[in-house]
Formats: C-alpha cells, sequence, structure tokens
C-alpha cells in the first residue's frame, strides 16, 4: 500500500473510537484550532473516588493522523487513574499507531495536549490547581517541547533550533534557526505563537528567525 | 491503477492521449537525430523540420508567429525565463518596479520574490472576492520605473479567469511589458495575441493529455528579455539545451485534439459538479462562477478537513485535491483562498475537482453521492459546526 500511513492509523481513521461528546462531562477541552487545521476536543467522565477515567470521548477537526491520534488515546486512557493518564506521551500515542510520519508527529502532540487540559480543567473545576505560573525563559522553553520540527519529527529544543528565547515585560521573542524562506518557518513560527500566546502573563510573541 | 480510479485532480497532471503518444513514438526511434542546422546530415535535418512544425502548430494556435514561440521544460521554467529575463533585460536601464498578483502560481510568486531578494521592488496586488484584479489598482500601480506586469490568465486552485484583454489594453498603454501565466487556461480557454496585448506568455502540455516536461513560452517580437540559462544557442538564443523534439510533437498534437465541444462537454460536468455539491449545507464556491476555468471546481466544506476528505475519497477511489495545509508541502493552507479572503478553515475544507477529457458523467454522480457521506461521516466526528456545550 503506497499511503504513508500504517494500517493501524488507517484503521483509526476509517473507525475512530470514542467518538462523541459527553453532554455532562465532568472536564473537557479543546487544544488546536480551525486556523491551524488541527482541532481536537476532549470529554472526561471521572470516578471521584478512585480517580480512574470512567469514559473518554473525543471530537476531531483535521487530517488522517489527527483523528487516528485522537482515537488512540482515548482507548489509552480509558480506565487509567488521571495520574497516569497524564503520564501518557505522544510518543507512546505514536508507537500504539504503528509510529506516523515525522510531518505529523504534532498530532499526536496535540492530542496528548488536548488530553492533558482536559485532565487540567477537571483539576481545576475541583480546585486543585494552585496559583498561575509567570511565564519564564524555563517556562517557554517547556512549551516549545511541544512544537514539531516536521522534518524530523521531533520537538524544537531536541532538535537544538532553538537559537535565543528573551521573555521581557509580557513580551516573549523566540529565535528560531531556520532561513526565514525555510518551506517550514511560517507553520512552525504559527505553532510557537499558538502555544506562548494564550499565556495570562504575555502580550506579544515574536518569532525571528536565524538566517544561515 | 488508472482503470479503477475516477481521476479528478486533471489541474495537477493528465493521463497522455495515446494519439499523443503515437505522433511522438517516430521521435524517439526514427528519427532521434539532434536537430541541426540546414548545414547538417539528412536525419538531423528532418528532425528540426518536425521541430519546426510543431513550433508552427503551436504558435498558430496563439495567432502568433514561429519564431516567437520558444520551448522549455515546462510552464515553470517559462515564468522563470519571463520574470527573471525581464528584470536581467531591464532591471539596469528601466527601473527595478515589478508587479504581480498574491494568487499567482508558485513559479511566478517564487521568481518575484527571489527577485525582490536581488534589490528589486514587487507590488502583490489583491484580488477581489472572486479572485479578479481590480483594473483601476492596476493602473494605479504602475509607475516609470515599473518593467513588467505579471497576471495569471487563469488561477491554478479556484479557477478565475482574469480580463487580460483589459490588462494588456492598460499595459500597452502605459507601457510596461505584460506576461500572462496560462498554465492552466490554454488552449481550453483560446488566446489570440493578435487580439490580446500580450508580451509574454507561459505554457504547458501536461494539462491537456500532452507529455509532461515540456512547454514554452510566447515572446512577442521586440519583447525585451535576456538569456538566463547559459549553454548553446537553441531556441532563439533564448533557450539552450538539445531540443525535446518528441516532447514539442507531442505538445502540438495535444493542442490539436483539444476542441471546443470537448470543451463544452467539460463546463457541462463542472457545472453540474457546483450545482450540486453547493447543494451540501455549509458549503461555498471559491472563485469566480461566471469567469471561470471551463472544467475547475472548487468547493470549501465547513467543519470539515481536506486531508481527510481526500484520504476518505481515496479509500472509495476518487483523486482530487484540496487547499487544506496538511495537503500542500510546506503545511501552510492556500495563499489563493488566503487571497480571496477566505480564513484558513476554509482554506483547509477547500476541495478542488478539476475534469478532463477521461471524465463521464458517471463520474460527476459518483463524487458528488461519495462527497455527500463523507462529509457527513466528517461531520459527526468534529467538534465544530454543533451548539456549543459550556466551557
Amino acid at each position: 500500500m503506497p499511503l504513508p500511513y500504517s494500517e493501524t492509523v488507517m484503521e483509526h481513521f476509517r473507525n475512530p473510537r470514542n467518538v462523541g461528546r459527553i453532554e455532562d462531562a465532568d472536564a473537557q477541552s479543546m487544544e488546536g484550532s480551525p486556523a491551524c487545521g488541527d482541532m481536537v476536543a476532549v470529554y472526561l467522565k471521572v470516578d471521584e473516588k478512585s480517580q480512574r477515567i470512567d469514559d473518554i470521548k473525543f471530537e476531531s477537526y483535521g487530517c488522517a493522523s489527527n483523528i487516528a491520534t485522537g482515537s488512540i488515546i482515548t482507548e489509552l486512557a480509558k480506565g487509567k487513574t488521571l495520574k497516569d493518564a497524564k503520564e501518557i506521551t505522544w510518543q507512546e500515542a505514536s508507537d500504539a499507531l504503528g509510529g506516523l510520519p515525522p510531518i505529523k508527529t504534532h498530532c499526536s502532540v496535540l492530542a496528548i495536549d488536548g488530553l492533558q487540559a482536559a485532565i487540567e480543567n477537571y483539576e481545576e473545576r475541583k480546585g486543585l490547581i494552585k496559583e498561575r505560573e509567570p511565564t519564564t525563559v524555563e517556562l517557554v522553553t517547556k512549551r516549545l517541547k511541544h512544537v514539531m520540527n516536521p522534518v524530523v519529527g521531533l520537538d524544537l529544543v531536541r532538535t537544538k533550533m532553538i537559537k535565543e528565547i528573551e521573555v521581557k515585560d509580557g513580551v516573549v521573542r523566540v529565535v528560531v534557526d531556520l532561513p526565514e524562506r525555510h518551506q517550514f518557518a511560517p507553520s512552525i513560527g504559527a505553532d510557537i505563537r499558538e502555544k506562548i500566546e494564550p499565556r495570562w502573563d504575555v502580550n506579544e510573541v515574536i518569532v525571528e528567525f536565524a538566517d544561515s | 491503477m488508472f482503470a479503477e480510479t475516477i481521476y479528478l485532480d486533471n489541474a495537477a497532471a493528465t493521463r497522455l492521449d495515446e494519439r499523443v503518444l503515437e505522433a511522438m513514438r517516430p521521435y524517439f526511434f526514427d528519427t532521434f537525430a539532434v536537430a541541426t542546422s540546414q548545414f547538417g546530415y539528412s536525419p538531423g535535418i528532418e528532425a528540426k523540420d518536425a521541430l519546426d512544425m510543431a513550433r508552427a502548430k503551436i504558435a498558430t494556435h496563439l495567432g502568433a508567429a514561429p519564431e516567437e514561440f520558444v520551448f522549455t521544460s515546462g510552464s515553470t521554467e517559462s515564468s522563470n525565463l519571463a520574470l527573471k529575463g525581464v528584470a536581467l533585460a531591464l532591471g539596469e536601464k528601466k527601473g527595478k518596479h515589478i508587479i504581480t498578483s498574491g494568487i499567482e502560481d508558485f513559479a511566478v510568486l517564487n521568481s518575484a520574490r527571489t527577485l525582490e531578494k536581488q534589490g528589486f521592488r514587487v507590488t502583490y496586488l489583491d484580488v477581489d472576492e472572486q479572485g479578479r484584479i481590480d483594473l483601476d489598482v492596476l493602473s494605479d500601480a504602475i509607475e516609470s520605473e515599473t518593467i513588467l506586469v505579471s497576471i495569471q490568465a487563469a488561477n491554478q486552485e479556484i479557477g478565475t479567469l482574469q480580463d487580460l484583454a483589459a490588462i494588456g489594453a492598460l499595459c500597452r498603454e502605459k507601457g510596461t511589458v505584460l506576461h500572462a501565466d496560462a498554465t492552466h487556461s490554454f488552449p481550453r480557454v483560446p488566446l489570440d495575441v493578435g487580439e490580446i496585448p500580450v508580451d509574454l506568455v507561459s505554457l504547458t502540455a501536461h494539462l491537456v493529455h500532452g507529455p509532461k516536461g515540456v512547454g514554452g513560452l510566447y515572446v512577442r517580437k521586440g519583447t525585451p528579455l535576456a538569456k538566463w540559462m547559459d549553454g548553446g544557442f537553441q531556441e532563439f538564443n533564448l533557450r539552450p539545451g538539445e531540443e525535446n523534439i518528441p516532447g514539442a510533437v507531442g505538445f502540438a498534437k495535444a493542442l490539436e485534439l483539444v476542441t471546443p465541444e470537448e470543451t463544452a462537454r467539460l463546463q457541462g460536468m463542472r457545472d453540474a459538479l457546483i450545482e450540486r455539491l453547493l447543494q451540501i449545507p455549509e458549503s461555498r464556491l471559491n472563485g469566480h462562477p461566471v469567469f471561470r476555468l471551463p472544467h475547475n471546481a472548487n468547493i470549501s466544506f465547513r467543519f470539515v478537513e481536506g486531508e481527510s476528505i481526500l484520504l476518505h475519497l481515496d479509500m472509495r477511489g476518487f483523486a482530487v485535491s484540496t487547499g487544506s495545509a496538511c495537503f500542500s508541502r510546506s503545511l501552510e493552507a492556500s495563499h489563493v483562498i488566503l487571497g480571496i479572503g477566505g480564513d484558513h478553515e476554509r482554506a483547509h475544507g477547500s476541495v478542488r475537482l478539476t475534469v478532463g477529457r477521461y471524465n463521464k458523467d458517471e463520474d460527476v454522480d459518483a463524487v458528488v453521492e461519495a462527497l455527500e457521506q463523507v462529509i457527513a461521516r466528517l461531520r459527526e466526528i468534529s467538534p465544530l459546526g454543533k451548539i456549543e456545550t459550556k466551557r
């Protein structure tokens, strides 16, 4: 079969598991945006005593990888405690699907982010969240680990693509080690902005490219 | 493989017509010599005759003289030659300002961007919601330093046709060279350079059931154009390289086989596609409803994403295209949909269907039915378009 996707991905694409919304969900989230062509909504029903995910459903707007990863994380998370579900990584999701092409790993990151955000939503509702963390270089670096380099399918920090990060007076400046005219420069820039802009103490995100 | 697929991506590539192959065959096996001058050996002269004949036929389709037609490896090369050739010829003499549209295909757009890096100023004109250039805006943009206006004859994604006659008249009046990328329009949308004052036209063979890897550039006599590639002196010393005679012959044959009747048949299928697909709720047409390529339908469907649509259709045996970011090589949404004022969502949900010689009415029925089902299925799993529940 000439397609770049594994049989497992295709199967989850054709017949995604646990699709839908839970009307009286204990927690929900929506990650991604129509603008970037990728969205995942996750709904949870949690047993308060055992902290287990009794039911989990997802909705998805996006490509085959997006739908497949949404589906697989519901399978991975169902029945787990919130604590264990928090530990599920995007690599696990990707592996469970038999691997994803590098250019698509951001989809599995998004699905995991969706799951994490839903769990956080549950904790927020139950008053379990501490006060808001300030945005620091360290935090930005952590967030940048969720931005993928589509060429190799690994994150920007791991592939040493971040030259500089500056956080000052609500303005975050990130310098990426890519020429501005690189094929993926615009999409990486957009992804970075999406990950940092929503932060409560950030007014502006400036992404610069180091011309090689 | 092809027999099983209902192929609706004729704007990307077309199936070669057997008659084109038959016309080309002798030039691979019998008359395979290089095209020599009249002082060469006879097989070479024969080859040159074949090349000249192909050239003359193609020029006739354009209403041009044979010596105004240059063979290239395709319209991408033609557009590069047009933009960079004019820039090279006039950059030091007349000025460094170039005007083009924001929805051009990449050969023109990226050639312009490269010229910007080399010190040229480029104005990328906006288009209206249906993809048309505003003539007043164009007129205002032309200055004394403007050396080239490059506006496509038709758009590669949304199919909108530009008013080349009016644009040409304007450029003639203002004394600036006009290039038109006719990759997607010619010859189904006829172009007569005797009537339309255009100076350079990019053409290709591969979208009308001709061979890949051959195209051409029409160069009106007297147009300032510098040689861009170095080598021998072929193609009136404008484009070196051993001539692709089988390709040239195939190109000429392919043009010959396109008839107004066939184009009318394709237009009928296009109209049926558009009418029926717009009956799917939350859908809209991209591009002009009337000034439109006869074989292009481009529709956006809300709440669903293009690559998924494409894959579902592929599983059912259809080949179509999409403006979604996931599908592009740069992960960027279609600059054309964005250029007509569409948002990213509209780009991601866009599907382009383009019919060709080998499509039949049943193909229209089949793909409409399939799309209805696919869109419905994807909307079931989409978080969008449903009543918002509280966060």
